[in-house]
């Protein structure tokens, strides 16, 4: 197994320390089963048998962990890896169906694994698990090939969905704001909630499509487990190749995905950028008539997209 | 304890958790609860809909915040950021105390986002204790730390968890959240006497219990919060409200999670137990 640090730790002392004197010792043994827990699982979902420095895990585990009469230090320390990885990997399951049924379990399972094992959790919210999944994916093309540019247009969707569920909200723009400042002045900015995704897959269809099966088996099925293994004939096909430009957002708390146009996306995004009003509106193109540009804005004004910067 | 320093002096009963499969239920059918605990963390987001949420709930009920990733045995500072969220949402609930876990959890910022025994060393209570003081000071508000289960010992401990316990809240001066069923599982899986440890805690720090079903394997409890609470379990609270007096009680019940009602019978169940505690002598 791969002997890379986890990104963000450090390394750990060779030893566990024989005596707690102080807080720098407190820290060397949580640094030491830190890296221990957060150790990919073998194939058999088992604890590492050899330790990073060559050693058998089970002399490292006895070095500072108390056997009982029916456990082994190695045994019980394992309860623990399991107990991470089965964690995370459930939640990396639950907020990516689209590329888990794009990726197939098994290897959507060895993807998030692997995912884990270089960026483990560096928030106190398991809300961001999946923050650098997308980067990840771009990182490692191996793991999702042959698809590996629509892997990675999923995942970005599915992350905007997690940010469009719960991240913060601005006061929206006023039609004051708007006359208050001249457009060559005013600088609007977006909501942070609002993702904008330009994507070379209808991948909005497909998550969706994949959502309304999974509901399907759902109700038809109560066995827990039985989404693990998909018939062929229940697979959503994969998506066409096909441009499409996405606000990913809510509105009166629940999730929507917009379609936009390529020169409103264009303006959204010039906005996003901090350009002036004025000069963003240019970035749309020449074909775009004023008459769409207000229809256009009228209508993010009322999804409350739009906000004074 | 009822009214006490570390529950912020409230009197509160029998409460249970705030679960997502319960909100439409809630929300539309208003059933009377004591309180609800709130796990903290889920809603320390910015906005959106479990915000929406707990503002309806805060409008018709009492919350208490739980949380489950501060980690105060962490070797680690607090993290600021964390700190901020946190205080925050204590505006927003006007949480009358807030409990966390005597445990560890995350280390040089990379988060395991599960409770992790701690060494019962004079060394660790001590770094302990000043961190549960330092968030306490910065969210100015009371303090409960909840003894966790576990599965594994280390052989650096120089004291039995009960021990450590104590220390770490009395050099704290904060108050215990006293899980039951956790006892009752380490027991089990270090072969302590689940008895000895309620009767070694300071119980007039006792502002909270906690009561949850477990599951049991050949070698080992596991703490799963997925059943109703084992007779035991049950027998190891009433012995605890005894000598603590009746304190506000929480059933968790976290997965597998069956109807409102449900959930709610089983946390009432504890009425049964408490009765003995009841008629018996307050403590100091
Ligand atoms: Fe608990």
């Amino acid at each position: 197994m791969s002997r890379i640090l986890a990104t963000g730790l450090k390394a750990p002392p060779p030893h566990a320390p024989r005596r707690l004197a102080t807080t720098a010792d407190v820290l060397k043994l949580q640094r030491l089963m830190t890296h221990l827990l957060v150790r990919p699982l073998t194939k058999q979902d088992g604890l590492q048998p050899t330790w990073i420095d060559g050693r058998p895990t089970a002399a490292v585990a006895a070095e500072f962990i108390k056997s009982n009469d029916r456990l082994t230090s190695f045994e019980r320390l394992q309860l623990y890896n399991r107990m991470y990885w089965f964690r995370l990997l459930d939640i990396m399951h639950d907020d990516n169906p689209g590329l888990r049924a794009l990726l197939g379990e098994k290897k959507f399972t060895r993807l998030t694994e692997a995912y884990l094992a270089k960026y483990p959790s560096r928030s106190f919210t398991l809300r961001n698990l999946g923050s650098r999944l997308a980067q990840f994916i771009r990182e490692q093309p191996r793991l999702t090939a042959p698809h590996t540019a629509l892997a990675h247009a999923v995942t970005r969707f599915e992350w905007a969905q997690t940010v469009a569920f719960d991240e913060g909200a601005h006061p929206g723009l006023t039609a004051a704001d708007l006359k208050r400042t001249p457009p060559a002045r005013l600088k609007i900015a977006l909501q942070p909630y609002l993702s904008l995704l330009a994507l070379d897959w209808p991948v909005d269809d497909y998550v969706i499509a994949v959502k309304q099966r999974d509901a399907l088996r759902g109700a038809a099925s109560n066995a827990v487990d039985s989404a693990r293994v998909v018939p062929r004939s229940r697979q959503v096909a994969r998506p066409r190749r096909g441009r499409i430009y996405l606000g990913v957002h809510r509105y009166h708390h629940r999730l929507f995905y917009k379609r936009l146009e390529r020169p409103a996306f264009l303006i959204l995004t010039a906005l996003a950028a901090g350009r002036p009003l004025a000069s963003a509106v240019t970035a749309g193109g020449r074909g775009v008539k004023p008459a769409q540009v207000s229809g256009w804005f009228a209508t993010w004004m009322e999804l409350g997209w739009l906000c004074r910067r | 304890m009822p009214a006490n320093p570390f529950n912020g002096q409230t009197d509160y009963g029998i409460g249970i958790g705030l679960r997502v499969p319960h909100y439409a239920h809630i929300l539309e059918q208003k059933p009377v609860v004591d309180w609800f605990e709130i796990i903290s963390e889920n809603f320390m987001v910015d906005g959106g809909r479990p915000l929406e949420v707990l503002d309806d709930i805060l409008e018709q009920y009492r919350v208490v915040q739980h949380g489950v990733s501060m980690y105060f045995g962490s070797a680690d500072k607090p993290d600021r950021t964390h700190l901020k969220k946190l205080k925050a949402l204590v505006k927003r609930t006007k949480t009358p105390w807030l409990s966390d876990h005597l445990c560890w959890g995350s280390v040089d910022g990379t988060y395991t986002h599960d409770l992790l025994p701690m060494p019962y060393t004079f060394a660790s209570a001590k770094h302990t204790a000043e961190k549960i003081k330092m968030v306490r000071d910065y969210l100015e508000v009371p303090i409960c730390v909840e003894n966790v289960s576990s599965y594994a010992e280390f052989h650096v401990s120089e004291m039995t968890e009960w021990e450590f316990l104590t220390e770490v809240v009395e050099r704290a001066d904060c108050g215990i959240l006293l899980d039951v069923n956790n006892i009752y599982v380490s027991a089990q899986n270090h072969g302590f006497n689940p008895y000895a440890y309620v009767n070694g805690v300071p119980h007039h720090r006792v502002g909270q219990m906690h009561v949850a079903g477990h599951t049991k394997f050949e070698k080992y409890i596991l703490d799963t919060h997925d059943h109703p609470v084992l007779d035991p379990v049950w027998k190891l609270y009433a012995h605890a409200t005894k000598l603590c007096g009746v304190t506000a009680t929480l059933l968790e019940w976290d997965d597998k999670i069956p109807s409102f009602q449900e959930v709610h019978d089983e946390a009432l169940k504890a009425n049964e137990f408490i009765d003995g505690a009841k008629q018996a002598p307050r403590k100091k």
